[in-house]
């Protein structure tokens, strides 16, 4: 080794976290705690991700769920891919290989004072948690809290013993959509933003947080600029295919920005130049 | 220290002296008609009058393939550290240039450890051209002849003669192996400047009609300029201007496991944002699906989204080679930016 590089850490060498409990959250979802294996927790804040590896199989970008306020790491890894298929098959006691935490944050700093709106859709209230029970966990920092939340179907729901009994709480409000009509489900039907008229009297002061299918932003903006909420206070969590999370290989890049860095959180008004964010 | 006077003889006898050093000597050789960086076994292989090299020398600091880590399969990894000293002969000043680039793009923010240690462990000897290729427009660029970044700068004169100027310690070092070389006169140093203003001029098979500074103002009026779906109507999306591009550095992670099936290696390889499924996400979502997007998002990269990450310093360097690696004919940059700068109003 020369001498100008010693000192400096591998960005690319994984620490090792073993998996403490497991639970499928539906037939795709699976939900992982982790506990690091240095003892020590990931200092990460809500928003940021980590790159999640299965030596010998692959790594891949995965949102962090937990919230800094409790210990250890929560994610939600869908069944998708090669690498994803193989962490559903791992146990309680299996090893993962995880960097990070990369990337930028909610606003926990500004948003306090402030009414929280969450837009959830799918698989995007992974990452949106983090946030919530980070809101929870210091809520009297914290104005009123109100997530939106759509599924496509009854049986991908996620979460849903922690939504029932986040519905029960009297400081926060939670409404629950699905896009297709099921025989076991007497809530709302639609797409998540057939939501948003239910809580249109809330928006304007709110700080709105959006995290869903590439699909999803469209539509909820243009409801959101109907509702005349100025961009600055929308906030968009996006997903792109952060290789190397580190800001080198490329793969998330939309325009000049580089979602594992400049994002995966970005406040939407500083994307009026970036014409392929959403 | 002052610049040295090599006769060719001299000159073989020196490079004789780099390959007995043991480290490997990597250097530009015909090769198939064309000319290519490979390790040198003898002087005589030696071509410093080559025009330009199928692949930049950029495959010594990154390789196409570059091991980052080894592991046990499914168990805990170990940082890998391949990289030896080299010796990096014969480096034009536009790849230069490309290096330098590079090298602050590694360095800056997360300093990328495996890149650096490879590009520490590197003598690198540039060289003045001495033969335009057919498509180089370096001189556009301001990149045709370079006075910092080598170890040691070569610079072949009219007469055969070779001039030598170590900048750096560790040029100094190497150049000590040259023993019989004589400094050079001041009338060398004249001749040498000439080449140099000779090359500033010659090297532009393709004139770029504004500075190259000007590209990012350009661009940033041409998003939506009829020239991206134009030219990439015929574009194959099979990323040749990506593969020989010396500025070009994205990279694929992938992990391979030995036939003993037990151990295996993390390592990243080339990759290109020409390539349909660069953007690609697991659930098969491209993000950049439109063959236009992706022809645009190059030429941003080049010059408008890579400069403003490197102190504005545009990230084409004008070797040409994806001009030449083109199939379809649609790579040259200096034509789509001249027909950029046409179509924008400057203020």
């Amino acid at each position: 080794m020369c001498e100008c590089c010693s000192g400096h850490a591998d960005i690319y060498l994984p620490q090792m976290a073993t998996i403490t409990k497991r639970r499928m959250l539906n037939g795709t979802e699976l939900f992982l705690h982790l506990e690091m294996d240095s003892g020590q927790d990931l200092s990460y804040k809500p928003g940021q991700f980590v790159e999640v590896s299965l030596a010998g199989i692959g790594e891949a970008p995965i949102s962090i769920s937990s919230s800094p306020t409790q210990r250890g790491l929560e994610l939600v890894v869908r069944n998708v891919g090669s690498l994803t298929k193989a962490i559903h098959k791992l146990q309680v006691g299996d090893k993962l290989g995880i960097r990070g935490p990369y990337g930028t944050t909610y606003p926990i700093e500004e948003a306090k004072g402030k009414d929280l709106v969450f837009i959830c859709g799918g698989i995007g209230l992974v990452p949106q948690r983090s946030f919530i029970r980070y809101a929870l966990d210091h809520r009297s920092d914290y104005g009123k809290i109100i997530v939106l939340i759509g599924t496509k179907c009854y049986s991908m729901r996620l979460f849903r013993e922690e939504i029932a009994l986040w519905q029960e709480r009297k400081d926060m409000t939670v409404l629950e959509t699905i896009d297709e009509a099921h025989d076991c489900w007497d809530g709302n039907v639609g797409v998540v933003t057939t939501l948003i008229p239910k809580i249109e009297n809330e928006l304007p002061g709110s700080l709105v947080l959006i995290c869903g299918p590439p699909i999803m932003y469209k539509f909820v903006l243009i409801s959101l600029a109907e509702a005349q909420v100025p961009e600055e206070n929308i906030y968009v969590n996006l997903e792109r295919r952060m290789k190397c999370g580190v800001g080198k290989c490329g793969h998330c890049q939309i325009n000049d920005k580089y979602v594992c860095q400049d994002g995966p959180v970005f406040r939407y008004s500083d994307l009026a130049l970036v014409p392929e964010a959403i | 220290m002052s610049v040295l006077k090599f006769t060719p003889k001299q000159f073989d006898d020196f490079v004789l002296a780099m390959l007995k050093t043991g480290r490997p000597v990597m250097a530009p050789q015909a090769k198939n008609g064309r000319f290519a960086f490979e390790p040198l076994a003898s002087p005589a292989d030696l071509r410093l009058d080559y025009d330009v090299t199928i692949l930049p020398p950029k495959k010594y600091v990154l390789p196409q393939v570059e091991k980052l880590l080894e592991f046990e399969v499914r168990g805990p990894c170990r940082s890998v550290q391949e990289a030896q000293p080299m010796i990096l002969l014969g480096v034009h000043p536009y790849d230069l240039v490309a290096i330098l680039q590079m090298d602050e793009l590694f360095r800056q923010g997360q300093y990328d450890k495996h890149y650096m240690d490879r590009r520490c462990q590197i003598t690198l000897i540039a060289l003045d051209v001495v033969t335009p290729s057919a498509n180089v427009f370096a001189s556009s660029m301001g990149t045709a002849a370079v006075s910092s970044g080598y170890d040691i700068l070569l610079t072949i004169l009219k007469d055969g003669s070779i001039l030598a100027d170590a900048a750096t310690a560790k040029g100094q070092e190497l150049i000590r192996l040259a023993g019989s070389a004589a400094p050079a006169s001041e009338a060398d140093l004249k001749a040498r400047k000439a080449v140099w203003e000779h090359n500033n001029a010659v090297l532009n098979k393709h004139i770029l009609l504004c500075k190259p500074s000007l590209l990012p103002k350009i661009l940033e009026q041409s998003y939506n300029h009829p020239v991206w779906e134009e030219k990439a109507r015929l574009c194959y999306s099979c990323g040749s201007c990506n593969q020989v591009c010396p500025t070009c550095y994205c990279f694929d992670v992938q992990d391979r496991v030995n036939w003993d099936l037990k151990t295996g290696y993390r390592f990243r390889c080339w990759d290109g944002c020409l390539l349909e499924n660069f953007a690609t996400v697991a659930g098969n979502h491209n993000f950049r699906k439109d063959r236009a997007a992706r022809y645009r998002h190059r030429l941003y990269r080049k010059g408008k989204y890579v400069p403003e990450k490197i102190g504005g310093q545009i990230a084409c360097v004008g070797c040409g080679r994806c001009i030449s690696a083109c199939t379809a004919k649609i790579a040259n940059p200096v034509e789509v930016y001249n027909r950029l700068l046409q179509d924008t109003k400057l203020g």
